[in-house]
């Protein structure tokens, strides 16, 4: 029986078309998988499923009523709705109990809450415990209460949007399987991923989605990872492959190292070369970078950080950490170098090593005085990406540097990485998609709960994960 | 002395109470009203003018409809277009300055001199009030002191224990997860600041009603702003808010009890005291927090 | 997260913006004044007269009243641009005016070339200590600036009161006042037969500097940087926010005690009670609707400036308090936070 179905539907955000004509459904019993891109258009089909954003045109069907839609999240868990974001929507000042209340629109709070509240955990079988602040809670445990969160108010269609993103490999499998068993008991599961693997562990069947159109729906039937590969890229993936280069001097060094409460690292980062960070959410990476591109020096307590000048940072957030946003370009590319230009700023110069900038990383702008906010995603981590080269660094240190870029434009910043470490540049990166870590790095790190370890070259994804755990590689 | 004192002092802190009862509510919406001040002095003009033309009683009603409209001014700006609330609870106070200022004239002729209103009385309560040091002070006031005592064990209900409360504390804990869980953000945070508006009404009757019996131009001088203060002193807790407020009723109260008696200290400095005493307070209270370097409560953001 | 980084969206659409905000403020005005049952015709055409109604009262009024409004409204642009939103002139106003009165009164033996930077100087460095707590209470505890510059108002008015019956009151000690401020003190007038004194030249000479410091030096691109985005500023400019937020807050509280500076020697010659009107309020109004722009502020000072001096003329002609002003005031101050926001949310 179809829980859920998504006729026709078309959205179009200003000049680009996220969804066009798509259909889409999900029957009791099953794991239908959302395969897709950044940008393919999944989560805006999920969003419209939800009643977080009006689909331009076509239908919504739940339980067999159509509709153009449910006007809120709220309409839509009255339907049956329930839905698994990729950012935590539990908020951390409140108990487990409060949340799980606030989720299913229980009137009752406080004691009597935190009792049905507890039923609920007990019936999913999760270890949590409702009087608990989530704010006290682990990433992991965090992201079991969003699956709580979403069932409470006995949602019969689970919408999971990336749920892997914050998990290592072996608690994927422990997802899944929660997953399963929900479907098991006549729920109907979306289950929204960019992630082959877990469309073969758990899915029964998978649309693929790319640039917002339907490329490819049915049954895994028949399907190879390269065939849907194929369907969601459009192109078998280009493998680029670097000629080795021997590294070059010492860069970065680090004796005893010391972060916050974290135990002692030792490491070197050598000339040319990229070293990438694993690591789950929440494990020491983010303070490690930060570090060293010498923009929170206060965590360290103790040891040598040996950083060679300049250092060039590309931090996580695009529109609040990197770029000023209703600054123009000129004045986003002066940053960071703006010392070097005396007392006084000599615009017109400024506004042509802008323009030269552009060109040469390949910045699609109508001109230098536009602000950062009027570019595309893509173009602004290129213009992020050409300010810190212009920096002519000795190290560039890059967080998360392709999150929620397309393909090409992911692609493009990859090579950019590439061409700087060529440069002699030594370039130390993390990433949340572990892929990425495995496709750019010469050397693989994994932080667990603080400590540093350095994996052997070739390691299979698998050994990374479970190292990511904490736990000791073969 | 002291019994005087107190007793003057639980007087002056029952508007202070009630505006900061509803700040506190705004407060754990996320938000900071600076607009209260406003929404008093419209509700003192309104207690002055409601009981100059038919009693007490219309007086409080008159105040508390005041107190909300200038709230709904707020709310309109602040949350649905989503202007800067410090801009526009700013805005708010001088706007009504101007207004009461225009009607005060209009009504009550040019100086407001000799202008003499009904007043509430002090109703003891019988037993209580003969308690010892603390029995006039608590239990022989107007009811509006008694409205206090009402209302801290309701707002602590109505925070903790009610599903507004709930939805209201993870809409100012984090205002984009509330939204996901299906919170109307702006519907509860303008539901707290017209209640905010309420309470800043209420106070100005009392101001007015209770206790100095008369409406002067800008009188509230302040206390508004004093009301924000006792809530970030009372960590956003009832309890903690009814302490506050008495600390600052005790120190606005003692100019008037030693004002009296002359003596060397200039009579400003007692003017300055509470403002003072609130100045130490958010210091200390910062240092007991470790507020952040944004200093502004962290979650203002409109809800996505 | 910071309240406004307007974005300017050409001069034109500026204009109009502004224009309609104060329209509208004028319109509801009358409105109100309407309703509670005066003549608002009167009032209206008393606010006209009093301000721009003959040179002399565009100068000797309206101009007059401008300067204190351009001056502290460019205190309040700067902090805000750094993001710092300093509430507190009124009382750093206050104290400006006090610190060049007790300079003044005692200036009698210096040229006037000496004495009136003395006194200038005394009221900025007033105004800068009187904001030095709010700055180092945000730094070291973190508390907001908005507060502590709200409250220390309060505080600035009873220091006033009493620097006004004790140790500044004038000689007879009966007035609640200081005596006369030295001659050479005083600043020169610009017109003869007319109040309009040298203080216009300070004010525009300050704008014109400021856009200058502003948009053309590095501190000013710091100060802009952390106004707009401090995150963004400390992590891909590596420019601490504290210290530029600091200098901000400080040039601000300096400016607006330079405006009580030059109130004392250019119009009252003497300490007052009632010295401000409310001007370190106004001011924000003044600001918000120069859309933080010195030229924007300048032009915005001198509308405000014509309503305050109408205001005067109101409440002697028609009967209306002069406070009835501030309601076009908060107005515009309402009308251009909701259309400042709806321009930046536009893209």
């Amino acid at each position: 029986m179809t829980l859920l179905a998504l006729r026709q539907v078309s959205k179009r955000f200003g000049t680009t078309q996220a969804l066009d004509g798509v259909s889409f459904d999900v029957a009791a019993g099953e794991v239908h998988a959302l395969l897709g891109e950044n940008g393919a258009g999944k989560s805006t089909l999920m969003h419209i499923a939800y009643g977080l954003m009006r689909a331009d045109a076509g239908v919504v069907e739940v339980g067999g009523r159509a509709t153009s839609g449910f006007a809120s999240p709220r309409e839509a868990r009255r339907a049956g709705l329930g839905m698994v974001h990729q950012h935590f929507t539990s908020i951390p000042a409140l108990s487990v109990g409060e949340n799980i209340a606030l989720a299913a629109g229980w009137h009752a709070t406080g004691a009597r809450a935190e009792r049905r509240a507890a039923e609920v955990i007990a019936q999913l079988g999760l270890p949590l415990d409702p009087i608990r602040l989530v704010e006290t809670l682990s990433v992991q445990l965090r992201q079991r209460l969003e699956i709580v969160m979403a069932l409470a108010a006995d949602a019969r269609i689970l919408l999971l949007d990336e749920p892997s993103a914050v998990l290592a490999p072996s608690e994927v499998r422990e997802l899944l399987h929660t997953v399963r068993e929900f479907a098991g008991r006549g729920g109907a599961v979306v289950l929204i991923t960019h992630k082959l693997d877990e469309v073969f562990a758990a899915a029964d069947r998978v649309t693929v989605l790319r640039r917002g159109v339907v490329r490819y729906s049915g049954t895994l039937v028949g399907q190879t990872p390269a065939s849907l590969t194929r369907a969601m890229i459009g192109a078998d993936l280009p493998r680029t492959s670097r000629a080795e280069v021997a590294p070059g001097a010492v860069v970065v060094r680090a004796r005893a190292l010391r972060l916050a409460d974290a135990p002692a690292l030792n490491f070197e980062i050598a000339a040319g070369e990229i070293v990438g960070i694993a690591a789950v959410d929440g494990n020491g990476q983010r303070t490690l970078l930060r570090a060293v591109a010498g923009v929170e020096r206060d965590s360290i307590s103790g040891g040598d950080l040996d950083v060679q000048q300049p250092v060039a940072f590309i931090p996580e957030d695009r529109t609040r950490e990197a770029l000023i946003t209703e600054f123009s370009l000129t004045e986003n590319l002066l940053l960071g170098t703006h010392e070097q230009s005396g007392a006084w700023i000599d615009w017109s110069a400024q506004r042509a090593r802008t323009c030269e900038l552009l060109e040469a990383f390949d910045v699609r702008a109508t001109g230098p005085d536009i602000p950062a906010s009027a570019l595309s995603g893509g173009n602004q981590q290129k213009l992020i990406v050409a300010r810190a080269m212009a920096q002519h660094p000795r190290v560039l240190v890059a967080e998360d540097p392709t999150r929620g870029l397309d393909v090409q434009a992911a692609a493009a910043i990859h090579e950019r990485l590439r061409d700087a470490a060529r440069h002699g540049v030594a370039v130390l990166l993390h990433s949340s998609d572990l892929d990425e870590v495995l496709e750019l790095a010469d050397r693989v790190w994994v932080m667990s709960a603080g400590a540093l370890r350095e994996l052997p070259r070739g390691v299979s994804r698998e050994v990374v994960g479970e190292a990511m755990l904490g736990g000791i590689p073969r | 002395m002291i019994g005087d004192l107190l007793t003057a002092a639980v007087r002056v802190a029952t508007p202070l109470a009630l505006a900061a009862i509803g700040e506190m509510l705004v407060a754990r919406g996320g938000m900071i009203n600076l607009g209260i001040e406003g929404a008093m002095l419209a509700g003192a003009l309104g207690a002055a003018v409601g009981a100059s033309a038919s009693g007490v009683g219309a007086g409080v009603g008159l105040a508390l409809f005041a107190g909300v409209a200038t709230a709904a001014v707020f709310a309109a700006v602040a949350v649905w277009a989503r202007g800067d609330e410090i801009i526009t609870g700013t805005a708010v106070t001088l706007g009504m300055i101007g207004l009461t200022g225009i009607i005060a004239r209009q009504h009550f002729g040019l100086a407001g001199v000799g202008l003499s209103l009904p007043t509430m009385a002090a109703v003891p309560i019988p037993g209580f009030s003969r308690l010892p040091v603390v029995g006039e002070a608590l239990f022989d006031q107007s009811l509006l002191t008694y409205l206090v005592y009402l209302m801290l064990p309701l707002s602590s209900w109505l925070l903790f224990r009610s599903r507004f409360g709930l939805e209201l504390r993870a809409s100012g804990e984090a205002a984009s997860a509330a939204a996901a869980n299906g919170v109307a953000v702006r519907r509860i945070r303008t539901l707290a600041v017209l209640f905010g508006g309420a309470m800043a009404g209420v106070a100005g009757a009392s101001l007015v009603l209770a206790q100095v019996g008369t409406f002067t131009e800008k009188m509230t001088a302040g206390r508004g702003f004093i009301a924000i203060a006792i809530v970030i002193l009372g960590a956003r807790r009832p309890a903690g808010v009814a302490a506050a407020s008495l600390l600052f009723g005790g120190a606005i109260a003692i100019q008037y009890v030693l004002q009296g008696q002359g003596g060397v200290v200039p009579y400003q400095l007692w003017l300055a005291l509470p403002y003072v005493l609130a100045l130490l307070v958010l210091v200390l209270s910062a240092r007991r927090r470790g507020v952040g370097l944004e200093g502004r409560p962290s979650s203002t953001a409109p809800a996505a | 997260m910071t309240g406004f980084a307007w974005r300017s969206s050409g001069i034109r659409r500026d204009l109009a913006t502004t224009t309609s905000a104060f329209l509208l403020g004028l319109i509801l005005l009358t409105l109100f004044l309407k309703v509670a049952g005066f003549d608002a015709g009167a009032a209206i055409e008393a606010l006209w007269r009093g301000s721009f109604g003959s040179w002399y009262d565009f100068t000797s009024a309206t101009l007059v009243r401008s300067i204190p409004l351009v001056l502290l409204g460019l205190g309040f642009m700067l902090g805000s641009r750094a993001g710092a939103l300093n509430i507190g002139m009124e009382g750093q106003f206050a104290l400006g005016a006090i610190a060049a009165t007790a300079v003044g009164l005692h200036a009698g033996s210096l040229s006037a070339w000496i004495a009136i930077p003395l006194v200038l100087a005394a009221g900025a460095l007033a105004g800068a200590l009187w904001v030095l707590v709010p700055v180092a209470l945000r730094l070291r505890f973190g508390v907001t600036e908005v507060i502590t510059t709200l409250l220390l108002n309060f505080v600035a008015d009873a220091a006033l009161s009493f620097a006004v019956t004790g140790p500044l009151q004038e000689p007879s000690h009966i007035y609640p006042q200081s005596a006369t401020i030295a001659a050479s003190a005083q600043l020169p007038r610009l017109l003869v037969g007319s109040r309009l004194h040298s203080g216009l030249v300070i004010a525009l000479g300050l704008a014109a500097f400021l856009g200058v410091l502003l948009w053309k030096s590095r501190w000013g691109f710091r100060l802009r940087a952390v106004g707009a985005n401090p995150t963004a500023a400390l992590l891909s400019g590596r420019i601490a926010a504290g210290g530029v937020f600091a200098s901000a807050l400080l040039w601000s509280g300096a400016i607006a005690g330079l405006g009580g500076a030059v109130e004392v020697s250019g119009v009252s010659l003497a300490l007052y009670q009632n010295l401000s009107p409310g001007y370190g309020f106004t001011a924000i109004a003044v600001a918000l609707l120069g859309r933080l722009q010195p030229l924007g502020v300048v032009v915005a000072g001198l509308l405000f400036g014509a309503l305050e001096a109408g205001g005067g003329a109101m409440q002697r002609d028609a009967g209306v308090p002069a406070v009835a002003v501030q309601v076009v005031e908060a107005v515009v101050i309402l009308t251009m936070v909701v259309l400042g926001r709806r321009q930046t949310s536009h893209r």
